[in-house]
């Protein structure tokens, strides 16, 4: 197939031989959907496996471990879809939460005793998504002729707007207590996993499983196309992509609005997992945490966002919690010099986090800047600027 | 002007663009007929770069318009302060009109009914005017409304484009680049794409295959892979060319092809710039400094200088004007 993929070294397969390694990427360029149902299939299958193996299982039963998988599905979703907007069309937001929120609350409205409404979970993922791109485009709007910080700043204007819509709007959103008793999604035991419930994870884990899977195959299907070839174009140089005639209004507003139903999706699993939504749950932090995701894991980059997002997410859940445990259990002296008390053994890491993120993303920048798992591109372009160096000290020598 | 005069494919009359209090182009009247390359001259700061923006679209001019192809594509906006009212207009009447009935009857259903109505009109009017869809610029039209032509309005239009500063798409492959250059002239939509489609495969494989086509024809053939950022200058030069070339204009515009390019390149340059008009019957409007290559492949010349046309005609007549040597070289040179 001549339709190959635009850009992204498919994370996964770099640890193999390098000739079991070209039969893959090969296979995975020919049929891409396939691989990445293949990918996350096996993924879905290794997870609950891995953790019933030491040192794993003595951090936690099966299921807190699916559940906290569930979660971690959520930020994956998040993370994907932040790496259109930021990755491919290059187009700074820090207010993503904002699409998140919009997506719980659609469902909020859609399914609670608060709206009297009981639509189904299944349409409702796809109602969740429209609403979240429309708004997504009603954001857009008004920034299409912003570039770099001023974007950046406006979007972080909508996404503190948002929760604080929420927050006040009482009467239509309960405000602070947010909309509670929001109503579960029933399978009917389609897949002989139970029904949806808070003592069983097992159905939630398999649906993000599968919303995830549609997701990276439908953005990696356009990011293959005429859409993701502009978006790139855009990111690269705007005057030259609207000179070659591409439409740069629409083609920036249907980055934020894929982006947004994404964030949609992701709003509406939230919602019906934890069955509950509320305005703080949308916060700054949000925002930060999924961008410092798709930065870590690779901009641009599907595979490496969504191993990204799935490793920090289960870094801040399972392994700052089991630190803090396992340091507590060492019983540190505790360090006295009068004017400073250390007592290393009271720290809990947990607190930490965003601290552990910034230094992170410090590192990062310093060391690894394209991402854990770069595209192809951003590896080129972060590096190029070293051999241009080179290259040019190399000519004035022989000038 | 010969007797039968061919058709012109573009003409500019009055154009002026100013910044601020800087008068960049002053009233150029520009023609180019059908299938000439024309070249247009001028010391550095004449103002060549800026017209080539105001034809492309990328600059409105303070004055003047361009017809393209018969069509009238930029101009400085008519009635344009009337654009806004047709977005707050049909919102008012709706607004008003609730208020009216809830007068009437004294129900507040209606009122609410309205407003809701009216909200979702200001924000389809709204995107609308975003967007910019054919329908919305053909009801501009109608009320008389005139916007200028967007760059990629114009590269619609059939006009392709380089730039001065190599512009191109840096970290994607010399291929890619081309494809991008393709895409007014591809079909696929989000959906398409998104449930891959046989039209879209089919339409993919095509665009592979024309742009391979394009890369052979501008001398690129066997670097489909590399990514633009690794070419070399000239190759840089020939990709833009060929980037231009895949939108299929009819009116290509060259901002100083040659710059920066040894006399073998150059001479390869002009080659292609024979074949793009002979094979491929398009007509061209080449900003240059080369002498040579001007005095070499235009039909005619136009001098610009400080933002004015000071002579225009065949190489032989524009050499010899007293206005353009003066333009050139300074007053004492042209005595």
């Amino acid at each position: 197939m001549s339709a190959r993929r635009l850009q992204g070294g498919r994370a996964p397969l770099r640890l193999l031989p390098s000739t079991l390694r070209r039969v893959g990427e090969g296979f995975a360029d020919r049929h891409q959907s396939l691989a990445v149902l293949v990918g996350v299939a096996l993924v879905g299958a290794f997870l609950p496996i891995v953790v019933g193996v030491p040192p794993f299982s003595g951090f936690g039963n099966q299921n807190d471990f699916l559940d906290g998988f569930a979660n971690a599905g959520v930020f994956v979703l998040l993370a994907l879809g932040l790496n259109v907007v930021v990755g491919l069309a290059g187009l700074l937001d820090l207010g993503y939460a904002a699409f998140f929120a919009i997506g719980s609350y659609a469902y909020a409205y859609g399914a609670s005793p608060f709206s009297h409404l009981a639509v189904p979970f299944w349409p409702m993922l796809v109602v969740g998504a429209l609403v979240a791109a429309t708004f997504g485009i009603l954001l857009g709007a008004p920034t299409l002729r912003l570039r770099g910080d001023y974007l950046a700043i406006v979007t972080l204007g909508f996404g503190e707007i948002v929760p604080v819509v929420f927050t006040n709007s009482d009467t239509y959103t309960n405000g602070t207590n947010g909309i509670a008793g929001i109503y579960q999604p029933s399978l009917h035991g389609l897949f002989g996993i139970g029904s949806f419930g808070f003592g069983n994870p097992w159905p939630y884990y398999v649906t993000v499983l599968l919303v995830v899977a549609v997701a990276m195959m439908l953005l990696y299907r356009l990011q293959d196309s005429r859409l993701g070839r502009a978006w790139v174009a855009i990111r690269e140089d705007e005057v030259a992509a609207a000179s070659m005639g591409v439409n740069t209004v629409t083609t920036k507003l249907l980055a934020f609005a894929i982006g947004a139903s994404t964030a949609g999706l992701a709003g509406v699993f939230n919602a019906s997992k934890l069955s509950i939504v509320s305005p703080d749950q949308f916060g700054f932090t949000v925002s930060f945490t999924v961008l410092a995701m798709v930065v870590l894991g690779g901009m641009g980059n599907i595979w490496g966002v969504a191993i990204g997002a799935f490793t920090l997410y289960e870094i801040q859940s399972v392994f700052l919690k089991q630190l803090t445990n396992f340091v507590q259990a060492l019983h540190l002296p505790v360090l006295d010099l009068g004017f400073l008390r250390l007592d290393i053994s009271a720290i809990d890491f947990v607190q930490y986090q965003f601290l552990l993120y910034g230094l992170a993303l410090v590192a990062m920048m310093l060391l690894r800047p394209e991402g854990l798992f770069p595209s192809r591109q951003r590896k080129r372009e972060l590096h190029e600027s070293e051999e241009e160096a080179v290259e040019s000290n190399e000519g004035l020598v022989q000038a | 002007m010969s007797e039968s005069a061919p058709a012109l494919i573009l003409s500019a009359s009055g154009v002026t663009k100013r910044f601020g209090g800087l008068v960049a182009v002053n009233e150029v009247d520009f023609d180019i007929p059908q299938g000439s390359i024309v070249s247009l001259i001028g010391p550095n700061g004449a103002g060549k770069t800026t017209f080539f923006n105001v034809v492309a679209g990328l600059y409105e001019p303070t004055h003047g318009s361009v017809r393209f192809m018969g069509d009238e594509m930029i101009a400085r906006g008519r009635r344009a302060w009337a654009e806004p009212l047709t977005w707050v207009l049909p919102t008012v009447i709706v607004a008003l009109l609730g208020f009216f009935i809830m007068q009437m009857s004294g129900s507040g259903t209606t009122l609410a009914l309205a407003m809701l109505v009216a909200l979702g009109l200001l924000i389809t009017m709204f995107l609308l005017a975003i967007v910019r869809p054919p329908i919305y610029e053909r009801m501009l039209h109608r009320l008389g409304i005139f916007k200028s032509a967007r760059p990629n309005d114009m590269v619609v239009a059939g006009l392709g484009r380089t730039f001065q500063n190599i512009r191109l798409f840096k970290t994607m492959t010399a291929r890619e680049n081309v494809m991008v250059g393709m895409h007014s002239r591809l079909r696929s939509t989000v959906l398409d794409a998104a449930l891959r489609l046989a039209r879209h495969r089919r339409e993919e494989a095509e665009a592979d295959v024309r742009a391979r086509h394009w890369l052979a024809f501008v001398g690129l053939k066997g670097k489909e892979g590399e990514m633009a950022r690794n070419l070399s200058y000239g190759d840089q030069r020939r990709l833009e060319i060929a980037r231009a070339l895949a939108s299929q204009p009819k009116l290509l515009l060259l901002d100083e092809p040659t710059a920066g390019m040894n006399p073998s390149e150059t001479s390869q340059m002009m080659t292609l710039f024979g074949r793009i008009r002979g094979e491929l019957r398009l007509t061209i409007l080449l900003i240059e400094h080369d002498m040579q290559v001007v005095m070499g492949v235009s039909d005619r010349v136009t001098v610009l200088d400080h933002g004015e046309k000071i002579s225009e005609g065949t190489p032989d007549q524009v050499r010899r004007d007293p206005r353009v040597i003066e333009a050139y070289l300074g007053k004492g040179a042209s005595a």
